[in-house]
């Protein structure tokens, strides 16, 4: 099956089984890495995109869904807000294995997007879906708060 | 000295004859550290450093970097000695060898474990800095033509006052690289220090936060097959046959071939591989299975620690001390299977080179033993089986295997596929929890006895569990007359003074494969041990923090913890209706940690809302990343205490599969922690394991003040909510 989407600002035309994952489009076909697999079935959060501005669990979107949609990925992830999401996660080195972190950076970029200044009980329910075995919730806490007060000004 | 050391009377010859530096050792120049491609000249000065006439300084670091921070941390060493930029340093994983890149602490061998990293290294990087120094300002001097002594280096710039000369590290990169290394360089005295202790931004959080890390999933080869491997569901099953008829007609799906370990399935792409697996129909050959359910396997267990088992550590006379004590208490414990659950579940590639070698890439945490695996299984000589290190999603053990069954499988894998295309193995999260390898089901009985005056006179602890480590290369060294040095650990001694002790154990073996989980043995004596304490200290009346620190005579460092955590967290101050304070101190891979945590009861369950921690590793060579250490092993540990137990169901069949069934502590659930790290001149020990022992015990003596009941069985989801 052809589906044509944008992704990153670039118009991508793949031609694959219908029931494959976003996901596996992503990383197999257009070599778009950043965006992980854990556990393939919406429980862990390590595979977050954008899918019209939204966040989306790669691994269990098929591609047929997504037939002229927009998808961002951490890759393409860009302006104000990302970068200040970014600029966060370095300033309380907030990664250790990292594998999850693309996904916690997209749904940090997502909350911030359209709340600036979320509360803990806003953080937990946004970041509910992400899981970070190495337990980096006490960091990505910090510099969610961090990124939107800085987005605030 | 580690037991290991013995194994090899050449090899440690070698390695003392040798020294620190490695001389001579050319090293791949191919090779790069992460962001920095760069193809300019790189000269190795030994085998740990590497400065390019870029001005790059690469630092070659031996332990894998899953989290824990060895690529910052070792960098950092040699940084400071070569007084450097921090700018200007790299970090990239080095290539197997277990002579060169030996682990001293972990055996004698290229093992990335037990919190070892740092307290391997923290001598061995410096000097390997301060080489590179000394040869950088050698070189510089006979440019110069002044003397080296009258030569300053200051954050990467060497510099001459006299001739008010100055130039950076690549200027001199070509020419130092010509000098001799040399063998016992002067290092800096702690007050010279410019990184350590002071702490500087990883070198990895930039590239783990814009999707640029590179994981071995990542890893893509032109013509690349990628594979998937049904496994068996009972532990101890084989194939007995299979029908791959529906598998090979979903599109893109290469081949169907069965291993030693199952059946795989290769795919053009992942989802082809996965589609076809599903379609897979497979008997099971299931006479050397084992059958029984975890509850049977528990049970087992708990009949074990009905009598004493091989002494692993006794004092005194206890069973008289028992029988004279004016008050006894008795209790039995049971801790489940656990899963590691890394993130990236295991996954590799490999490829056959040009030469007929073999090239893999995996999260590997031994990589001596898994290049041995691959040169087995693929008929390769050792010389000609690379093994390129990657970043890795986790792993709290579970990439460390000392048989290196994970890295043969991928190697099969690859020759199954005929041996020359490149293969990718992935295992799903499915295979990852279904997989094995888990953290021993183990039983404990513990007695203990208190005088009329409430001190404890009596001890006596009988453990039961699996070995990991018979039949693997370390059984000689960790198992000795009956006793399994990784399961009694934290429990065969205690820092408490108690007159009359005993500690004894059961090693009960069955087909389900276990292995070393976050602070290993840790995990259940450090949570029996802490709650017995507690609940013996309360019996007799005593304060639990008064009553451990009056025990502790020996165990000054571990105390010192205590007394620090009691203060940040105000015990015994009165505390919001419903909340209560737990305490518990564990010494663990030669660190001490104490932890309080502040806990009430929500809808039958604990909620932690604050957890202390203070933390004895020695000299703090990165104080966040010790304190991120922190908060991550008790975030992992709480997880466990709190949700986690692989079971194993009717049939032996196991029950748990994803991350729906095998819960993971999410951030709703994370405590605040705040951390202090006791100030040392001490040498470095490890962060990575011990912050995770503490917090279970923690937990349970505050839910005990909570609801007047121990906590005795985990997880604490089925004793509390049962």
């Amino acid at each position: 099956m052809k589906v044509t989407l944008n992704v990153n600002n670039q118009d991508r035309a793949v031609d694959v089984d219908p029931d494959t994952p976003l996901l596996w489009v992503l990383r197999d076909e257009l070599r778009l890495t950043g965006t992980k697999f854990g556990c393939g079935i919406a429980q862990c959060g390590a595979c977050t995109v954008h899918v019209n501005g939204r966040p989306r669990r790669a691994c269990v979107t098929p591609i047929a869904s997504l037939e002229g949609a927009a998808v961002t990925t951490v890759e393409g992830l860009e302006g104000e807000t990302a970068q200040a999401v970014q600029d966060a996660w370095a300033e309380f080195d907030t990664p250790q294995c990292g594998y999850c972190q693309s996904g916690q950076v997209m749904t940090a970029a997502a909350l911030l997007s359209v709340n600036p200044a979320p509360t803990d009980k806003e953080i937990d329910e946004s970041f509910a879906g992400n899981i970070c075995r190495c337990a980096t919730y006490v960091r990505i806490r910090k510099a969610v708060k961090a990124a939107g007060k800085k987005l605030e000004g | 000295m580690s037991p290991l050391d013995t194994i090899s009377t050449s090899r440690r010859a070698f390695l003392t004859g040798a020294g620190a530096l490695m001389i001579g050792v050319t090293l791949p120049m191919k090779t790069r550290a992460q962001g920095a491609a760069s193809d300019v000249a790189s000269h190795a000065y030994n085998a740990f450093v590497r400065v390019g006439t870029d001005n790059l300084v690469t630092v070659i670091v031996k332990h894998i970097e899953f989290g824990q921070g060895p690529w910052t941390g070792l960098a950092t060493l040699v940084a400071d000695e070569m007084d450097a930029a921090w700018g200007q340093i790299r970090a990239e994983h080095a290539p197997a060898d277990n002579d060169r890149y030996t682990n001293k602490v972990s055996g004698g061998m290229q093992i990335t474990g037990g919190s070892t990293a740092m307290a391997d290294s923290f001598l061995l990087m410096r000097k390997a800095g301060a080489a590179a120094k000394s040869m950088l300002v050698s070189a510089a001097a006979d440019a110069w033509g002044v003397p080296a002594g009258e030569i300053s280096v200051e954050r990467g710039i060497i510099s001459h006052a006299g001739s008010g000369q100055s130039a950076t590290f690549g200027t001199f990169a070509e020419a130092a690289a010509t000098l001799d290394v040399p063998q016992e360089p002067s290092l800096k005295t702690p007050d010279q220090f410019i990184y350590i202790g002071k702490g500087v931004p990883k070198l990895d959080t930039a590239s783990k936060s814009n999707g640029a890390a590179i994981f071995t999933l990542d890893v893509y080869k032109d013509d690349m097959l990628t594979a998937v491997v049904e496994h068996a569901s009972v532990f101890g099953a084989t194939v007995a046959s299979f029908d791959d008829t529906m598998a090979r007609e979903v599109s893109g799906v290469a081949d169907v071939k069965q291993l030693s370990s199952g059946v795989a399935v290769f795919g053009a792409n992942t989802f082809a591989a996965l589609k076809g697996r599903k379609l897979l129909d497979v008997s099971w050959e299931m006479s050397a299975a084992e059958t029984r359910t975890s509850d049977e396997i528990m049970a087992e267990r708990v009949t074990a620690v009905q009598s004493r088992g091989a002494v692993a550590g006794e004092a005194g006379n206890v069973d008289v001390a028992l029988s004279e004590a004016v008050t006894t208490l008795e209790a039995e414990y049971t801790f489940p299977y656990l899963v590691h659950a890394p993130m990236e579940p295991l996954d590799a590639v490999i490829a056959r080179r040009e030469d007929g070698g073999i090239d893999a890439w995996l999260g590997s945490q031994a990589p001596g033993f898994d290049q041995q695996a691959v040169a087995a299984v693929t008929g390769v000589e050792l010389e000609k089986v690379h093994i390129h290190t990657m970043l890795a999603g986790g792993s709290f053990g579970r990439r460390a295997q000392p048989m290196s069954q994970f890295a043969a499988e991928a190697a099969e894998v690859f020759m199954a596929a005929g041996g020359e295309r490149p293969v990718k193995l992935m295992w799903t999260r499915e295979d990852d929890v279904r997989g094995g390898f888990y953290r021993p089901v183990t039983a404990h009985k513990m007695r203990g006895g208190l005088d009329a005056d409430g001190n404890i006179v009596a001890w006596d602890h009988v453990m039961a569990g699996q070995s990991f480590l018979y039949n693997t290369p370390f059984e000689s060294m960790m198992i000795q007359n009956g006793v399994d040095a990784g399961l009694v650990e934290g429990g065969s001694a205690i820092p408490y003074a108690v007159p009359n002790f005993n500690a004894s154990c059961h090693i009960l073996n069955c087909p389900v494969t276990t292995l070393w989980w976050r602070s290993v043995g840790h995990t259940h004596t450090g949570y029996t041990v802490e709650t017995f304490i507690d609940e013996l200290l309360a019996k007799g009346g005593k304060d639990v923090v008064e009553g451990r620190l009056a025990l502790m005579g020996e165990h000054q460092r571990l105390a010192a913890t205590l007394r620090r955590v009691a203060e940040m967290a105000d015990w015994g101050r009165s505390l919001p209706e419903g909340h209560a304070l737990g305490v518990a101190s564990v010494e663990s891979f030669r660190s001490y940690v104490s932890e309080i945590a502040e806990v009430s009861i929500e809808d039958g369950m604990p909620r932690v809302h604050k957890v202390w921690c203070a933390v004895d590793c020695g000299i703090a060579v990165n104080p966040e990343i010790i304190k991120a250490q922190m908060e991550g092993g008790i975030g992992y540990g709480l997880g466990a205490v709190l949700f986690n137990e692989l079971q194993l169901g009717s049939g032996g069949e196991v029950v748990q599969s994803n991350f729906h069934d095998y819960r993971s502590l999410r951030i709703s659930e994370m405590p605040e922690v705040e951390t202090s790290i006791i100030a040392s001149q001490e040498a470095p020990t490890g962060v990575g394991e011990p912050g995770t022992p503490p917090i279970g015990p923690a937990v349970a003596n505050a839910v005990r003040q909570l609801t007047g009941e121990p906590v005795r069985h985990l997880p604490m989801i089925k004793s509390l909510k049962a």
